[in-house]
């Protein structure tokens, strides 16, 4: 596996909305939760708070935890390369269901 | 009583129900040594391996510990993963600065941010981030973080303590932690809540003297040195505690409580959204006082939209039950630096309470603006507090009012919430009738040091100042009295409330409603339910 490449399929943004449900917001554990789970992708993963300015890298847990996601708040996630669709598919699906707890 | 403790006594917030009875260690973070900085290279390279180090000592911490205290570490790996914040360091390094101001200074930065929040669950993870500063900075400067020694079963006092602290601590002959400043919603305190260790947050200033101590997790007091008597007290009740917990758990999820065919209602006493995470918080048939002064404490004057979001948090919580809100409640023993006045004589008797926020309007105001907005959001009940005439109550209204008909002009959602008093100077008591109020709180602490003439601070008048005194039981039994004929409801939320050697004075008084600190509900109701099917207290 390669950096990220920019050929022209690779190119392509995947994009995803999802509520953010947990009681307390983004907080530690959800944080830690997620950059986990964007590590395990070669994309190129970005999210921010709907009407944020500034889109986020959802691998660093210091940033995210910066964000200050509140309960309730729409989470937006954009991502770009080889498995990039993928990466938005299972951020998406982490923030919906609440941050389980699962064997990984 | 509790209050009446001894002058060695002192008074925090509970983090850990239980109790501990040993000897007093001091924890203190230990002096910044010297290091020497070297080249760039050099710098970049213990900055490295210092991380590798603490990596590695976080990790194998995790292991021992297991389960959710694995899971509060794991917050700490993941920020030396974080790729973006430990390059944003190196860069600096690569300024020319050495390793071990960098990285303090980049953890100081994040501490920094968490606590200039609102937001207590992000506060509360400061102290994770200045246990990981220090652990790095130890391996920086070739400690390789001695582990704590501590005899078993001591009372463990600090400033804070962070998790890994916690963790290096044997903990498995029992003990206790009692923390100067700290947070009831910090990891430190889960990891004791969840090991059973009995924890005390937020006591202050207490003397570094002091070879035993008593930490009772239930009543938030530390009490150093104890005379015989005060130990065989604490052993009463920790003896009590254990034998009334387990049946009481049990009843807690009995839907109501009732004494001689009559419901009687127990509410809770609350300082913020935190304390409804208590495990017991859902049994309340709502929230009797919600103590609104810790805003002040903590932030400053809070604006008006900081004080809607709690106070809406609340009303959320409690769905459709009732929720009392005490406007703040300044002064006497609570000062609040650019609000309450400087060098009263004899402050418990001056301007504090309702009196305060009628002569600061323009900081009254704000609150009742913020009130106003949240009775529209749920059962929102509103009282004021050392009230002395019905004019003082009158005028807290027309403030009152004014303020819903100006955010109503505005076009903003807003109600007069039903209006309240606290029965705590005994004029109000004696003159009950006088007051128009929808209901009354009986502020028993209060009380009973005004009708005893005995500061409850004072531990050298602890066995005067005796709640059940005839005096204080009159005035009592005359509110309820009143509010059963005027249909208005009467509560009691002191700590009598919490008491059960209290309880069946203050049913024989005619008191049906309640309001007790969460840790004591389930002990409160198994009283009355003891005291209603004819069974008397041990």
């Amino acid at each position: 596996m390669t950096t990220l490449e920019t050929s022209e399929a690779d190119g392509q943004i995947f994009t995803g909305n999802v509520q953010l449900v947990h009681a307390v917001g983004m907080h530690a554990r959800p944080a830690v939760k997620l950059t986990k789970l964007a590590k395990k992708f070669q994309a190129q993963i970005f999210v921010r708070v709907t009407g944020a300015a500034e889109w986020i890298n959802a691998k660093s847990v210091a940033k995210i935890m910066a964000m200050r996601a509140a309960h309730g708040s729409m989470i937006e996630i954009k991502a770009s390369g080889s498995d990039a669709e993928a990466a938005v598919v299972a951020l998406v699906d982490l923030v919906a269901t609440d941050f389980p707890d699962r064997a990984s | 009583m509790q209050e009446g403790a001894a002058t060695t006594a002192y008074r925090g917030r509970t983090a850990s129900i239980g109790f501990a009875h040993g000897p007093l260690v001091r924890v203190d973070q230990a002096a910044n040594a010297e290091r020497v900085a070297g080249t760039l290279v050099d710098e970049a390279l213990a900055l490295r391996s210092a991380i590798d180090g603490a990596s590695r000592q976080i990790a194998e911490l995790a292991a021992i510990a297991g389960g959710e205290a694995a899971q509060i570490l794991e917050f700490q790996v993941a920020l030396l993963e974080d790729e973006d914040f430990i390059a944003a360091i190196f860069a600096s390094i690569g300024e020319g600065k050495p390793a071990d101001a960098v990285w303090r200074s980049a953890l100081d930065a994040q501490i920094a941010d968490y606590n200039s929040t609102l937001d207590e669950y992000l506060k509360a993870r400061s102290s994770d981030l200045a246990d990981l500063r220090e652990r790095v900075l130890n391996v920086l400067r070739g400690g390789e973080g001695q582990p704590l020694k501590i005899p078993g079963g001591a009372v463990v006092c600090a400033e804070d303590l962070p998790p890994s602290r916690f963790l290096e601590i044997d903990w498995s002959a029992g003990g206790g932690l009692a923390l100067l400043r700290g947070s009831p919603t910090s990891h430190v305190a889960m990891l004791a809540r969840a090991r059973g260790i009995p924890m005390v947050v937020q006591l202050g200033v207490i003397p570094d003297s002091g070879a035993t101590a008593l930490l009772d997790g239930e009543g938030a007091t530390l009490e150093l040195d104890p005379s015989a008597e005060r130990v065989r007290l604490f052993e009463k009740r920790r003896e009590l505690h254990r034998k009334s917990r387990a049946s009481a758990r049990a009843i807690l999820r009995k839907p109501t409580a009732s004494w001689r065919g009559e419901r009687i209602k127990l509410h809770i006493n609350i300082q913020g959204v935190q304390d409804l995470e208590h495990a017991d918080a859902q049994y309340a048939d709502g929230v009797g006082l919600m103590r609104t002064e810790f805003l002040l404490a903590d932030h400053g004057l809070p604006d008006e939209e900081t004080q809607f979001q709690t106070y809406d948090a609340v009303l959320r919580w409690a769905d459709r039950r009732p929720v009392t809100i005490r406007t703040f409640d300044a002064g006497g023993d609570k000062p609040v630096p650019g609000f309450t006045p400087d060098g009263e004589a004899n402050p418990f008797l001056g301007v504090r309470g309702l009196r305060l926020c009628l002569a600061r309007p323009e900081i009254f105001a704000v609150q009742l603006r913020a009130l106003a907005r949240a009775a529209v959001r749920g059962n929102l009940k509103v009282m004021f507090p050392m009230v002395t005439s019905a004019e003082e109550l009158e005028a807290g209204r027309k403030l009152f009012t004014e303020v819903v008909q100006d955010l109503q002009t505005k076009g903003i959602a807003a109600m007069l919430p039903e209006l309240g008093i606290m029965v705590e100077v005994p004029a109000a008591a004696l003159a009950i009738a006088s007051f128009k109020a929808a209901f009354f709180s009986i502020g028993s602490n209060d009380l009973a040091q005004y009708v005893l003439a005995c500061d409850r601070s004072n531990g050298a008048l602890a066995s005067l100042m005796d709640p059940l005194h005839p005096a204080v039981l009159e005035l009592i039994a005359r509110t309820a009295e009143h509010g059963r004929r005027a249909g208005a409801g009467v509560s009691l939320c002191g700590d009598m409330a919490s008491d059960p050697r209290c309880v069946s004075a203050l049913l024989n008084c005619g008191l049906r409603e309640l309001s007790v600190n969460v840790s004591t509900l389930a002990q409160i109701k198994q009283t009355i339910d003891r005291l209603s099917s004819g069974g008397s207290l041990d």
